[in-house]
């Protein structure tokens, strides 16, 4: 074990490195550059390697290409970048291919607020890409969690061969604080198939083993609707539900190992939901009122309903987000609309305690 | 390699239309592979969105069809991910010279380690015959229903201008030649670039009166120029004449190459 006084950013270049991560493609973008800026300098250090794009579709698309040679990859960017990268992640999720993008968010819609702290992202993850789809993003809400929850993203994307998205935000990432490495985090390596000729590369019931090229599999990888032989197969119905339902189960019904979440005053009478940076103003309120719990999803999808209906049933629920509310309307799916009011807060501008309370106030539910 | 070998033939009969070229393309891949005598198990064919990006579903190796624009760039992560492996990118004039422009220069600056063939069929044949840039000034298409107002790209002059160590451009018609530089392209080191003209009797040639695959093709024959007959710049389909011929052979310094110490 070793402590450290780090970036978020740095947390996380060190979280990818701790994870295995050897491989890392990506475009200049404010306020994620400098994730680019220090893959630069420490990749070459491990072996890895580092390249940039002409932009981001190419920066995901290489990272993609890199992870069918067996390596961990990752690309870093920030909203208008992921906008760009939905493509890619499409594909990722279609070609089942593990890879870690990280989106700092920004103020949005387009260039919007480069360099100011967003949640304006959290559909854009959920749902960016076209057609039907589940996909795993983690927001972490410290420097700790930049390094923890990168391991993590790692872990889930190797486990379930499946992009895995880290939101996080433009202070998450550029704030200082200390750090703990253990040594004992665990590591989840790929399952791959052998050496050799592999005819049904896309057979399983969860998630099929992964052919690295190079290896003599000759498999047949496409964005296209394919059979479990993995050749197209686009206009077969049954072939083409049998893919999405296998890709949308692995995720969905491993829910309760992929989903985390942090409870506070779990016997409260209100609970304020809130994740990332406004969910550390939360906490700050609920240390000084047990009348008053949080529930913080760090695990934003799947979104972990059944974690907070455990504590929040029947009780009202103050959704905290730096958005025009986004999550609010997956806790109203769990909740019911009468039971959860929203504070949003626009322009990145974080939720101040005082306020918190304030609102709780003038709703009149304690 | 033999030629059964080579192809998928769970996948035959493939799914281009009579007349179209890229069987031929597909069967100089295949001589080209058994002249360089290259482990096929150390190949990875990579491909965008188009007729031509079908090909390497039929060829029995490790293939990532991708998407539209994008195969230089996945290539480049595969290269990078194992220079070890030989990987060839399989494209079009849709695919290379409108959605997926600034990867093919960008490769081509970089000098990235990979082999791209270009099958330029003037035409996006996938979606039906609409104006690409590979179509001449003037040619009919779905989109152009006039003739086509805009010139369309020289892209091997391009390539060679932009840094790549080998570029060639044939046509159908010249199926040694084109093997050959195919061989040559894979053997070097570097970005190398091969461009096959090539018909679409569907789509290209219907619109503009050379529907009949023979017509096309020997369109496309008669008007090649060898480069070095040329006594101006390369051209292609600028008063209907094709340039073809070897563009440039350098040894350019590749990205992976032995002494490129600043790559990360």
């Amino acid at each position: 074990m070793r402590e450290d006084f780090l970036h978020g950013d740095e947390a996380i270049v060190e979280g990818a490195l701790a994870a295995g991560c050897s491989f890392f493609a990506g475009y200049p973008i404010t306020p994620s550059t400098e994730v680019l800026e220090y893959m630069a300098r420490r990749l070459p250090e491990v072996g890895g390697v580092f390249i940039q794009m002409e932009d981001e579709l190419a920066s995901i698309a290489a990272a993609i290409g890199a992870s069918w040679t067996g390596r961990k990859a990752m690309t870093a960017t920030s909203g208008p970048g992921f906008s760009l990268m939905q493509e890619g992640i499409g594909y990722a999720i279609m070609s089942e291919t593990p890879v870690v993008i990280l989106d700092v968010q920004r103020g949005g819609p387009s260039t919007g607020q480069p360099t100011i702290a967003s949640q304006g992202d959290i559909m854009q993850a959920r749902w960016g890409s076209h057609g039907d789809y589940s996909i795993i993003a983690l927001a972490p809400n410290s420097v700790q969690e930049c390094f923890d929850l990168t391991i993590e993203a790692f872990n889930l994307s190797e486990t379930y061969r499946t992009p895995v998205i880290l939101l996080t935000d433009a202070e998450i990432n550029h704030m200082m604080e200390k750090l703990i490495i253990r040594d004992d985090f665990e590591i989840r390596e790929r399952i791959c198939f052998p050496k050799g000729r592999v005819l049904f590369p896309f057979e399983a019931k969860e998630v099929p083993p992964f052919p690295v090229f190079g290896r003599g599999n000759r498999v047949h990888v496409t964005g296209l609707a394919h059979n479990i032989s993995g050749y197209p197969a686009t206009i077969d119905p049954k072939a083409f539900e049998d893919l999405i339902t296998r890709i949308i189960n692995k995720i969905e019904l491993n829910e309760d190992k992929i989903c985390k979440s942090e409870v506070v005053n779990p016997d409260a009478d209100l609970i304020i939901v809130a994740f990332g940076l406004p969910s550390r103003a939360a906490l700050e309120v609920v240390k000084n009122d047990s009348r008053i719990g949080l529930f913080r999803p760090i695990t934003l999808w799947p979104f972990p309903g059944k974690d907070l209906m455990r504590i929040a049933e029947g009780k009202k629920i103050l959704v905290l987000e730096m958005n025009a509310g986004q999550i609010v309307r997956e806790i109203e799916r769990f909740a019911g609309r009468k039971n959860v009011r929203l504070f949003s807060k626009l322009g990145g501008v974080v939720h101040r305690p005082a306020e918190i309370m304030e609102t709780i106030k003038k709703w009149g539910v304690l | 390699m033999e030629i059964f070998e080579f192809f998928r033939r769970d996948r035959w009969p493939h799914m281009f239309c009579p007349g179209c070229g890229n069987g031929i393309v597909m069967n100089c891949i295949q001589r080209a592979f058994s002249d360089a005598e290259i482990n096929i198990d150390r190949t990875v064919f990579v491909s965008g969105i188009g007729c031509s990006s079908r090909i390497p579903g039929y060829i029995s190796a490790d293939s990532l069809h991708t998407l539209h624009g994008r195969a230089i760039a996945f290539a480049t992560g595969v290269k990078l991910g194992n220079p070890d492996l030989e990987v060839i990118v399989i494209t079009g004039d849709g695919d290379l010279g409108a959605i997926g422009g600034n990867h093919f220069i960008n490769a081509c600056r970089r000098n990235m380690d990979l082999t791209v063939i270009c099958i330029n069929n003037s035409i996006y044949g996938m979606t039906g015959g609409q104006v690409s840039t590979g179509t001449p000034h003037g040619f009919k298409s779905s989109t152009t229903p006039k003739g086509n107002p805009e010139y369309p790209f020289d892209f091997s002059a391009m390539a060679a201008t932009l840094g790549a160590n080998f570029v060639a451009r044939w046509t159908v018609a010249h199926v040694k030649q084109l093997t050959k530089s195919i061989k040559l392209a894979i053997e070097k080191d570097g970005f190398s670039f091969v461009e096959v003209i090539s018909p679409c009797p569907t789509y290209f040639g219907r619109q503009n009166k050379m529907g009949d695959p023979i017509k096309l093709y020997r369109w496309i024959k008669e008007n090649s120029v060898r480069i070095e007959k040329m006594k101006e710049e390369s051209c292609i389909n600028v008063d209907e004449k094709i340039t073809i011929g070897i563009f440039r052979d350098a040894d350019r310094k590749s990205y992976l190459g032995r002494g490129n110490e600043n790559r990360c």
